[in-house]
C-alpha cells in the first residue's frame, strides 16, 4: 500500500497530545444528556432525607419520631439507637478521627445529621422532617478555636477518659480536650536562632477564613441492596470510587466484591466530594432495612452548612532576611480550626496536608512549621478546595509574608521575589521542610510575566495615582498584585502518601480492539476536568491510535482498575503516568507482533507516530491498525493472543507545578468596590497535553479564587449560626463579575513523569488567591497598610480605607 | 428546600381570585411571577396552604402610555419594562433600574406587581415607584381603590394592602427632568448594600423639583421629602447635595447584614446618593 498521507496528517490525525482536541464529553453536557447521580431512578426508589439540628452544641434529650411515622410517605425514620446495634451510629473519618452518621446523645455544630426521615419520594421526606420532635438542651457554643484550647467545656467526651485524662490521637498527643493534634516540620532550634539574630525580621498574623468549594452538584447517593445475590450498589458523587468501596466494606461488613460503587456523571467536587458523609451511611442502611433502593441528594443549604468546608487557618508568621533582602529564616504557626469532627482529607501521614510546602518558591535555608489543630462548634471538613492538601493556605501564606517583607524592607516586592527564587541550576532542589522539589525555572517565568504586563509601567501609573489622590484628584486607587506559586500535586508516593492505609498509587487498563480502536479506564474520576479527552490523547500519542478511537471510562468499580481518585490534581501525574506506561505496554508488544509482520527482527523495528517502520526503509512499515487486528486474528509464535495492558503507578515524587500572576486593580475607595481592570497568569504545568482544557482550567481555577479573596466565605455567629447558607450570601461569581483573563505559559517538564507533565486543574487557585489579595493590599501600601483579612468585600475593603484615615 | 403542601388554583378571571381570596383569608396569597414568594415557600418562612396563580387571569400584562400618565399592568415582567422602547422614551428610570434587578432568567418571570406588592425592603421598584410617585390600584370585593407607594408600605412585609385585596396595576404620573438609578449590590442577584432613585427638573440651572427615594435602608422604602426639598431652589451644586444626603441619612435607618455594618451602609448611602443627584442632574 502506497502511503500517501504526510507525516504530518498522520499526526493531525491522531490528536494527541499537545493539540486543543475538543472536549468529547461537551456533546452530552451541552444538550442536558448528562446523566448525574439525582437523574438515576430505580424502580421503587425510595428518597431520605436528614433532621438537622438548629442548635450548634447541645445535648439530645429525646427524639419523638412518632408524629413523623404518621405523615402519608413515610416508612421509616432511623436514628442513633437505629444504627448503634450495627455498629454504624459512628464512621471513621478520612482523618483518623471518628465522626458520628447520627446524633449520639448530642449535637456539635448546625446543620448536623439528627435523624434520618425514608419516605416515598422528596416531598414526603421534607413533611416527615417537620414532624420530627427534638428535645434539645443548649450548651455553650466555642466558635473560636484559640477560645476553644482555654475553654473548660469539653466538646468531644468521647476523646476524654475516665479519669480525666486526655489519650492521644490519631497523630499524636494532644494537650487539652478540643485539642486535635500537633504537627510540625523543619527545625525549630535553628529557626528560632537564625530568627534572633537576623538583620530584618518581619512578622505578620492573619486568618485565612473558612470557605466552602460548592460545587454546582451538591453530594448525594443512591444505594440499592439487592437482597437475593447479596449485592450492593451504590452511585454516588464520589471524588475516589475504590475508596468508598473499600471504606464502605471496611465499616459495613460486607465483602468488598459484594460492593459495586459507581460515580457517573459529577458536576463538580472541588474536594467537596472526596470524604464519606452521614448521607451515605444512612441509604445504605436504609435500602439494607426497606430491600428498596434509597437516593439521598443534599439541597444548597444542607451542602453549605454540612458537608466538608475549606481552610479556617489562623496563620502567625515571622521571615527573616538580610538588609539586602535575601530570606534566610521562616517560622510559621497555624492554629486549624476543624470544626466539630477531624474530617480533613489528607494523606493519613500529613494532618495539615502539604502546608509544610509553605516556603514557597524562594531558596529559604531554614523553616519551622507547626500547626494545631482544634475542635470548635462548626461543621467538619478541611479539604483541599481546588488545591492539593493545605497548598492554598501554605502559598497565600508565603506570598503574603513575601510582600509583607517587602514593606519592612522597602523594596519592590517583584524584586523581593526574584532575588530569592530557588534557581533553576538548583533543581531537584531539597527545601527546609523536606520537600524535593522536581524541577522549575522561575526567573524565566517571572521575567516573562513581568515584562508582558510591563510592571515598570504600572508601577509608574500607580505612582501618579497616589499623587492625584492625595491631591484630591481621584477617588480610586490602584493595586498591583502579584504571586509566584509552586504547587505540589500529584499524590503520591505510596511510601509517604496513604489515605487509612490506601496507597495513593493510580491505574490504567487498555484494551486495544481487534479492528483499532480502544478502551481504557482509569481508577479516577472527571468531575468535569475532561478526563475523556485528555487521556485519550495521551495514549494516542503513546501507541499509535487516533484519540478519537479511544474510549475512556472511569468511576465503576467492577470495571475500572483500582485507584485513589481524583483531586489535588493527582489525576494527571499519577493515573496520566499510569497511562503513559500502560501504553507504552502496549507498543512494546505491538513492536513484536510487527517485527514478526514485517519478518525482521523486533529492534529492526522503530514507533513512528502511528506505525512501525522498518529502521532505513520508510516504505516498509505496519500501522498500528494493522498489527491490533493481527494480534488477535494472526497465530504469532511466542505471543499469547491479544493487545492488552494494566499498569498500576506509583510516582517516584511529587510533581511541582509553578506559575507567575499578575493583577491590576482600581478600588473606591469610598465604596470599597474593586474594580479589576487587567489580570494575566502564566502558569509552567509541564508538557501540556490539551491547550485548550488547561486554558479552561485556568480560568476555572481563577474564578474559584477570585471568589474566596473577595468575597466567599462561611461565616459564623457567635452561637454557631451558619450567616451564609444560601446563594444570597455565598458568594458565586458569575460572568458579570469575572475579569477578563490573559493566559500565558513557560513548558519545564517534569523529569520523573513519563511524559512531562505535572497537573493543572488547582494551579490558578493556588497562585489566584494570594494574587487578588495582594491586590487589594498593595493599593493601600502607600497609606500604612501592611496587612488585612481576606474576603476583600466592599465592606471589608472600605473598613481598611476608614481605619487608614481615607474617608476624610 | 421543599414547601409544605398546598392547594394551587388558577382562576380565570379576578372573581374567581376574590372570590378565593374570600374564602381562605389569609390562608391564601395570590402569585405573579413567584420569584419572592416561591424562595419563602421553599424555606419554610412562608406558609401559604392556598396558592392563587394570577397568570391566567388577563388584563394586567399591559403598558399603556397617555398623555399625562403611564399605566402598568401588574403582570408585566422585569424583561418587558426593559423591552418597551416608548416607556423607555417617557419613563428612562424604569429601564435604567429594572436592568439592575437581579439576572436576565429572573427578570423574565418577575413581575413589577410582584415586585411592589410583596414588602420586601430588598427590592428595587418599591423605592423607585416613591420616587416617581406611582399610584397602586388595588382591587378588593369591595371594589377598586388607588394607594401611593409613599404610603404603601408599613413594615417589612406590611402593607396597606389588605389580605382580600390583589395588586392590580401601578400608575405613574409621567416624570420629569432628569433621572437615575444607582445601586451598590455584592454581586448579581444581590439586593443592594444602598440604592437611590432620583427623578430632577432643572429650571434655567435651577432645580425646580426633586424627588429622591432609597432602597433597601430601613425595613421599608424610604421616601426622602426633605432629601428633595434641599436641592429645590439651588444650582445643586456641592453645598445643596450635602444638604440633601444629610437629609437623606436622617430618614433612613439601615440595620447591619452579610453585606456589612450600619457606619458602612449610612458612608455608602450617601455615596450612592450623591453619584445619583450628579447624574440625574447632568441629565436634567
Amino acid at each position: 500500500m502506497k502511503d500517501e498521507v504526510t507525516r504530518e496528517e498522520r499526526l493531525d490525525n491522531l490528536k494527541g497530545m499537545g493539540c486543543s482536541r475538543k472536549r468529547v464529553e461537551d456533546a452530552r453536557f451541552t444538550q442536558g444528556k448528562g446523566n448525574y447521580v439525582d437523574d438515576i431512578k430505580l424502580d421503587g426508589m425510595l428518597f431520605g432525607d436528614f433532621v438537622r439540628t438548629p442548635y450548634a452544641h447541645a445535648r439530645i434529650k429525646n427524639i419523638d419520631t412518632s408524629a413523623a411515622m404518621q405523615v402519608p410517605g413515610v416508612l421509616a425514620v432511623l436514628t442513633a439507637a437505629d444504627l448503634e446495634p450495627l455498629g454504624l451510629h459512628w464512621m471513621p473519618t478520612l482523618a483518623g478521627d471518628k465522626q458520628m452518621v447520627l446524633a449520639d446523645g448530642k449535637v456539635l455544630f448546625q446543620g448536623q445529621e439528627v435523624a434520618f426521615v425514608v419516605a416515598e419520594d422528596r416531598y414526603a421526606a421534607a413533611d416527615g422532617i417537620e414532624a420530627v420532635e427534638v428535645d434539645y438542651e443548649d450548651l455553650p457554643v466555642i466558635v473560636d478555636p484559640f477560645e476553644s484550647l482555654q475553654s473548660d467545656v469539653v466538646l468531644r467526651e468521647d476523646l476524654v477518659a475516665e479519669d480525666g485524662s486526655i489519650p492521644d490521637g490519631a497523630h499524636g498527643p494532644r494537650t487539652h480536650p478540643n485539642h486535635i493534634f500537633t504537627w510540625e516540620a523543619g527545625d525549630k532550634q535553628t529557626t528560632e536562632e537564625v530568627l534572633a539574630n537576623a538583620e530584618i525580621v518581619a512578622e505578620e498574623s492573619m486568618y485565612y477564613h473558612r470557605t466552602h468549594p460548592c460545587p454546582l452538584e451538591t453530594c448525594g447517593c443512591v444505594a440499592s441492596m439487592d437482597k437475593v445475590n447479596g449485592k450492593l450498589t451504590l452511585w454516588g458523587t464520589f471524588q475516589a470510587p475504590h475508596a468508598i468501596r473499600t471504606v464502605v466494606s471496611l465499616i459495613s461488613g460486607i465483602e468488598e466484591h459484594n460492593i459495586r460503587v459507581i460515580s457517573p456523571d459529577i458536576g463538580g467536587g472541588f474536594g467537596n466530594k472526596v470524604g464519606a458523609y452521614p448521607g451515605y451511611v444512612c441509604s445504605v442502611v436504609a435500602s439494607i432495612v426497606t430491600g428498596k433502593p434509597v437516593k439521598w441528594i443534599e439541597d444548597r443549604m444542607d451542602n453549605l452548612i454540612s458537608t466538608a468546608f475549606a481552610r479556617d487557618y489562623w496563620m502567625k508568621g515571622r521571615i527573616s532576611a538580610t538588609k539586602e533582602g535575601k530570606i534566610t529564616g521562616l517560622h510559621c504557626h497555624v492554629t486549624a480550626d476543624h470544626g466539630g469532627f477531624d474530617a480533613c482529607a489528607d494523606p493519613t501521614k500529613f494532618p495539615a496536608g502539604f502546608m509544610n510546602i509553605c516556603t514557597g518558591s524562594y531558596d529559604i535555608p531554614t523553616a519551622y512549621l507547626e500547626v494545631d489543630g482544634v475542635y470548635t462548634n462548626k461543621a467538619p471538613g478541611g479539604v483541599s478546595y481546588r488545591c492539593s492538601f493545605r497548598v492554598t493556605e501554605a502559598v497565600y501564606f508565603i506570598e503574603r509574608m513575601i510582600e509583607v517583607l517587602a514593606i519592612k524592607l522597602n523594596m519592590d516586592a517583584a524584586e523581593l521575589r526574584r532575588v530569592n527564587f530557588i534557581r533553576k541550576e538548583q533543581f531537584p532542589y531539597k527545601a527546609a521542610l523536606g520537600w524535593e522539589y522536581d524541577s522549575g525555572d522561575y526567573h524565566t517565568a517571572w521575567d516573562k510575566a513581568l515584562k508582558t504586563v510591563d510592571y515598570d509601567g504600572l508601577r509608574a501609573e500607580q505612582a501618579q495615582r497616589i499623587e492625584d489622590f492625595k491631591a484630591g484628584k481621584t477617588r480610586k486607587l490602584m493595586g498591583i498584585g502579584l504571586s509566584f506559586f509552586t504547587e505540589i500535586v500529584g499524590a503520591g508516593p505510596v511510601k509517604n502518601c496513604d489515605i487509612l492505609g490506601l496507597g495513593m498509587f493510580d491505574s490504567c487498563e487498555i484494551r486495544i480492539h481487534p479492528t483499532g480502536s480502544a478502551i481504557a479506564r482509569l481508577g479516577t474520576i472527571s468531575q468535569g476536568q475532561g478526563h475523556a479527552t485528555t487521556f485519550a490523547q495521551i495514549l494516542a500519542s503513546e501507541i499509535g491510535l487516533p484519540a478519537d478511537s479511544i474510549t475512556i471510562e472511569e468511576g465503576d468499580t467492577d470495571t475500572a482498575p483500582y485507584g485513589l481518585g481524583t483531586y489535588g490534581s493527582r489525576s494527571t501525574p499519577v493515573a496520566g503516568a499510569a497511562t503513559a506506561m500502560a501504553g507504552r505496554k502496549i507498543r512494546a508488544k505491538a513492536q513484536m507482533i510487527a517485527a514478526y509482520l514485517l519478518e525482521v527482527h523486533d529492534n529492526d523495528v522503530e514507533f513512528d507516530v502511528d506505525r512501525f517502520v522498518v529502521k532505513g526503509a520508510p516504505e516498509r512499515f505496519k500501522t498500528m491498525k494493522e498489527v491490533a487486528f493481527a494480534a488477535y486474528n494472526q497465530a504469532i509464535p511466542g505471543i499469547e493472543p491479544g493487545l492488552e495492558a494494566v499498569s498500576y503507578y506509583d510516582p517516584p515524587n511529587m510533581t511541582y507545578p509553578f506559575g507567575a500572576y499578575v493583577c491590576v486593580m482600581d478600588i473606591d475607595v469610598d465604596t470599597g468596590v474593586p474594580d479589576i481592570r487587567r489580570f494575566y497568569a502564566l502558569d509552567d504545568c509541564g508538557t501540556r497535553i490539551n491547550p485548550m482544557i488547561i486554558e479552561g482550567q485556568v480560568h476555572g481555577g481563577l474564578t474559584e479564587a477570585l471568589a474566596v479573596a473577595l468575597g466567599q466565605e462561611i461565616a459564623y455567629d457567635d452561637m454557631g449560626n451558619v450567616k451564609t447558607g444560601t446563594l444570597m450570601d455565598f458568594f458565586l461569581p458569575t460572568a458579570w463579575e469575572v475579569p477578563n483573563y490573559e493566559t500565558d505559559y513557560t513548558v519545564t517538564p517534569s523529569p520523573h513523569h513519563p511524559i512531562g507533565a505535572k497537573g493543572v486543574g488547582e494551579s490558578p487557585h493556588v497562585g489566584g488567591v494570594p494574587c487578588f489579595s495582594n491586590a487589594v493590599q498593595d493599593a493601600f501600601r502607600a497609606f500604612g497598610n501592611t496587612h488585612t483579612n481576606m474576603p476583600h468585600d466592599h465592606w471589608r475593603i472600605w473598613k481598611t480605607a476608614n481605619e487608614l484615615g481615607l474617608h476624610g | 428546600m421543599i414547601p409544605a403542601a398546598f392547594e394551587y388554583y388558577r382562576p380565570k378571571d379576578m372573581a374567581g381570585v376574590l372570590s378565593l381570596l374570600e374564602q381562605h383569608g389569609d390562608d391564601a396569597r395570590v402569585m405573579a411571577g413567584g420569584h419572592s414568594l416561591i424562595p419563602m415557600m421553599k424555606l419554610r418562612m412562608a406558609e401559604v396552604p392556598h396558592l392563587i396563580d394570577l397568570q391566567d387571569v388577563g388584563g394586567m400584562s399591559d403598558i399603556d402610555i397617555d398623555a399625562d400618565s403611564i399605566r402598568i399592568g401588574a403582570m408585566v415582567t422585569q424583561a418587558d419594562i426593559i423591552d418597551h422602547a416608548d416607556l423607555a422614551d417617557v419613563a428612562p428610570i424604569l429601564r435604567e433600574a429594572a436592568l439592575q434587578i437581579a439576572d436576565p432568567q429572573v427578570r423574565y418571570m418577575g413581575t413589577v406587581g410582584g415586585n411592589v406588592a410583596n414588602g420586601d425592603p430588598g427590592n428595587d421598584m418599591p423605592g423607585l415607584m416613591q420616587c416617581l410617585d406611582a399610584q397602586f390600584t388595588l382591587v378588593g370585593s369591595g371594589g377598586e381603590r388607588s394607594v401611593r407607594a409613599r404610603a404603601f408600605y408599613e413594615a417589612a412585609y406590611m402593607t396597606a394592602r389588605e389580605d382580600d385585596e390583589v395588586l392590580t396595576a401601578v400608575k405613574i404620573p409621567l416624570p420629569e427632568g432628569g433621572y437615575a438609578y444607582e445601586k451598590q449590590k455584592r454581586k448579581i442577584g444581590d439586593y443592594a448594600t444602598a440604592a437611590a432613585a432620583v427623578q430632577i427638573v432643572n429650571d434655567g440651572g435651577t432645580c425646580a423639583a426633586a424627588s429622591i427615594a432609597m432602597t433597601n435602608l430601613s425595613d421599608t422604602p424610604i421616601y426622602s421629602e426633605a432629601a428633595g426639598a434641599a436641592l429645590v431652589g439651588t444650582s445643586v451644586d456641592d453645598a445643596a447635595i450635602k444638604t440633601a444626603v444629610a437629609a437623606m441619612l436622617g430618614d433612613i435607618d439601615p440595620s447591619e447584614d452579610n453585606r456589612g455594618p450600619v457606619a458602612f451602609k449610612k458612608h455608602v448611602a450617601g455615596v450612592i446618593l450623591r453619584r445619583t443627584i450628579e447624574r440625574a442632574w447632568s441629565r436634567a
